[in-house]
């Protein structure tokens, strides 16, 4: 055998080996610290993956609580399929999320650019701008609800003061949900400000120097730099909004209680009464199913388009 | 000297022995043993109200007679009837007392028997107290608290009747006098609405599920009186259900305030108490907020008188509250909270339920206690009705276990009917919903 051949050899039968011997220590490795993993997985376990499983199987069944269980398969989904009240609610929820998304948003882009310029107080201004998002949902929903009465209420006798007829506000099915929507919008837009601001912070300025060299107007500015530059940002507040729009009850319970009639019954509403005025915890189930189905498909589309938009960027 | 014989020592110790087991004996027949179930400790839930928290501020007086500590806790109404169905379904709840919605969880807690039977102890002269008399609970009451089995597993605590406030300072310039009716009460309603100053001649509640029971109280005027028949049959779309709809359709389209459709019995609350409406039909619970004078404008002011009649019946919606011991606590909490029970409905506590405005109690004791009615803020109408409610009380909601979805449903239609929709097409939605379900819950009964 020629020497340069069976050096080869060697050498091949050395990398096997070092292989091999990497592949050892690595399970030698996993055998030692793999009880350091059991609490993390016994966590997830016990409280993700079976309450998932548990609902899952619970949508299989008609149970009311007080009452006995049995298996129906897909009729809960079949159920579901026809329920005109379910589909509302869908559709509801999703006319309040578009709101209670795109309203914030707007305006905490604004405010942020403004309460990024300096001028004096601004720290104060940014504070009492931003108390809004410490109050409790409850309370703040308690204290709103006394404001919209429709005759004791504050906020009718201030349009009365301008001349403007007052409004129903949550006591008409035409208005509510806008209504909702500004409690939403009053509520969460200092989120949406803090977020953007934080990025705002983070900017380069060379581009803006550029610009200005080249003659670029402050429209062009913000159009051509600083939107592309905060897309990033305004999609994580996007995000979380609409996670946060998606799931909205305690608002919504407190002030109307998905009233009038079914006006304001969004998914979270329905599946709250369904399961704990009903009992319904097989059909409630099911609805959890949908639901999760529809936020985690929003929540990808969401995830999908801010990628897109860092590509632009880039 | 007389001289102590052996025989007359021992028949003397013997004697003294014998005090204590005579004495025990003597107490026995006279005197009842509240202290039997000393050193126990019972947990007690009870829903968030006026008479609550009576019975929490009063209960050392139970400590203290009985020697049995009591954890107490109240949650508002309906948080705290998810809770316990909650707690029951999972087979330990951590209570030994609880209150019971009668009006809505009668019949799912007596299907499920999650409260034990009361009246082998009632008929124990060695667990109930000689003064406890049961005879004194009214016969509407303890038909109520009684299962159709026979089985009376909530002991009464309190009635609910749906009474009629009326603004006098507003009756008395209108030279108003008192509706016998419900058409008169429409009639004389639109007659004192002003919307322009702000004033409106009725107010009730327009929000989903809390409304069915105005509507049910003019339900109660017609000749079918309920929502079901004897057979559970659901009657909520035929004449007289309509004729109950229209009723309600234009008191409060007509001569409600804007926005009623949202009203629940706090806003009607706030509205009457403002002097905006001149009258309002709901429980009687409201006597309290209303004479005060730090909280309303109408204090002093207020009216109370029983409900108008329909065009067949004469009847107040009745609702009610019963106290119940759980039947999964150990035989000696059960003990301890059936004295907990006796002392929480004796006349005592029943008599404070009347004076303070925080209900129509159980028993009809109170409601003779010249004395404590003549020392009472409220004036002699407030009781007069009560009393007179009493006789024409029947119950406001069917005895079935879907109530809440009942409600809902109904609710959802007769909110409808206030922005205009068709009285009739309304209560046929309503009822072709709900039909399939109040069926399917019958066949699991």
């Amino acid at each position: 055998m020629p020497t340069g051949v069976a050096q080869e050899m060697t050498e091949a039968a050395a990398l096997r080996g070092a292989a091999a011997d990497s592949a050892r220590r690595r399970r030698a490795y996993a055998r030692r610290y793999w009880p350091f993993v059991v609490p993390a997985a016994a966590v997830v376990l016990a409280v993700i993956v079976f309450p998932w499983a548990f609902t899952l199987w619970m949508s299989l069944q008609e149970w009311k609580i007080g009452g006995g269980r049995s298996f129906v398969g897909l009729a809960n989904y079949q159920r579901l399929l026809t329920d005109d009240r379910f589909h509302w609610s869908i559709l509801r929820t999703l006319y309040f999320t578009a709101l209670a998304v795109v309203i914030p948003v707007v305006l905490g882009v604004a405010a942020a650019l403004v309460f990024h310029r300096r001028f004096p107080l601004r720290g104060l201004a940014r504070t009492v701008f931003i108390l809004p998002m410490m109050a409790t949902p409850v309370a703040v929903a308690l204290v709103w609800t006394m404001m919209f009465h429709p005759q004791l209420g504050v906020l009718n006798w201030i349009l009365t003061q301008f001349g403007i007829p007052p409004s129903m506000w949550v006591y008409d099915a035409n208005t509510v949900i806008p209504t909702l929507v500004m409690v939403e919008v009053w509520h969460w837009t200092p989120l949406v400000m803090l977020l953007v601001l934080g990025g705002l912070a983070s900017l380069p300025v060379d581009p803006y120097e550029a610009a200005k060299i080249d003659g670029a107007t402050g429209w062009q500015a913000f159009r051509y730099i600083t939107l592309p530059l905060l897309m990033p940002f305004i999609m994580v507040a996007v995000v979380i909004r609409t996670i946060d729009a998606l799931k909205a009850f305690d608002t919504i319970y407190v002030i109307t209680q998905g009233g009038p009639g079914t006006a304001s019954e969004t998914i979270n509403i329905f599946l709250y009464l369904t399961a704990f005025a009903y009992y319904n915890m097989g059909y409630a189930s099911a609805v959890v199913v949908v639901f999760f189905v529809l936020i985690v498909g929003l929540a990808l589309l969401l995830l999908w388009s801010r990628e897109r938009f860092k590509d632009a960027v880039r | 000297m007389t001289e102590i014989t052996r025989r007359a020592a021992l028949r003397g110790g013997a004697g003294l022995l014998a005090v204590p087991a005579l004495i025990q004996a003597a107490n026995a027949q006279s005197g009842f043993n509240w202290r039997r179930f000393a050193g126990e400790r019972i947990e007690v839930s009870l829903t968030a109200n006026p008479r609550s928290q009576i019975l929490i501020q009063n209960q050392r007086e139970f400590e203290d007679l009985t020697g049995i500590r009591v954890g107490s806790e109240q949650i508002p109404e309906q948080q705290h009837r998810q809770k316990f169905v909650i707690e029951y379904a999972s087979g330990r709840p951590s209570f030994d007392v609880i209150s019971i919605s009668l009006h809505v969880n009668k019949r799912q807690v007596g299907r499920a028997k999650w409260t034990m039977d009361l009246k082998p102890l009632l008929a124990d002269p060695t667990m109930t107290a000689p003064d406890f008399d049961f005879q004194d609970f009214g016969a509407g009451a303890v038909a109520y608290s009684t299962q159709a089995d026979g089985r009376m597993d909530t002991l009464p605590e309190f009635t609910d009747y749906f009474i009629l406030y009326y603004n006098k300072e507003i009756f008395q310039r209108a030279n108003a006098q008192l509706p016998k009716t419900y058409d008169e009460l429409y009639e004389l309603a639109k007659r004192l609405t002003d919307a322009r100053a702000g004033q409106f001649g009725f107010v009730g509640r327009g929000l989903r599920n809390a409304n069915v029971v105005l509507y049910t109280s003019f339900l109660l005027g017609t000749q079918q009186r309920d929502c079901v028949d004897a057979n559970m049959r659901l009657m909520t779309d035929t004449p007289d259900a309509i004729w109950a709809g229209e009723m309600y359709k234009k008191l409060l389209r007509e001569t409600a305030p804007p926005g009623v459709a949202g009203f629940n019995w706090n806003e009607c609350q706030t509205t009457f108490a403002q002097g905006r409406a001149a009258m309002w039909l709901d429980g009687v619970g409201f006597a309290t907020p209303l004479e005060d004078p730090q909280r309303s404008r109408v204090a002093g002011k207020v009216g109370y008188a029983v409900v108008p009649a329909g065009p067949a019946h004469h009847h107040c919606c009745l609702f009610g509250t019963g106290l119940g011991i759980s039947a999964a606590s150990n035989e000696r909490k059960r003990g301890a909270a059936w004295l907990y029970l006796q002392w929480a409905v004796n006349k005592t506590n029943q008599l404070r339920f009347l004076t303070s405005g925080a209900g129509a109690p159980a028993r009809e004791s109170p409601y003779r206690n010249e004395e404590a009615i003549r020392a009472s803020r409220f004036g002699r109408d407030y009781f007069e009705t009560l009393i007179a409610s009493g006789r024409i009380a029947r119950p406001g909601l069917p005895e079935i276990v879907p109530v809440t979805e009942f409600r809902d449903t109904l609710g959802a239609g007769l909110t409808n009917m206030i922005g205009g929709a068709d009285v009739a097409a309304e209560l046929k939605r309503a009822t072709d919903a709900f039909r399939p379900v109040l069926e399917q819950s019958e066949r699991a009964s």
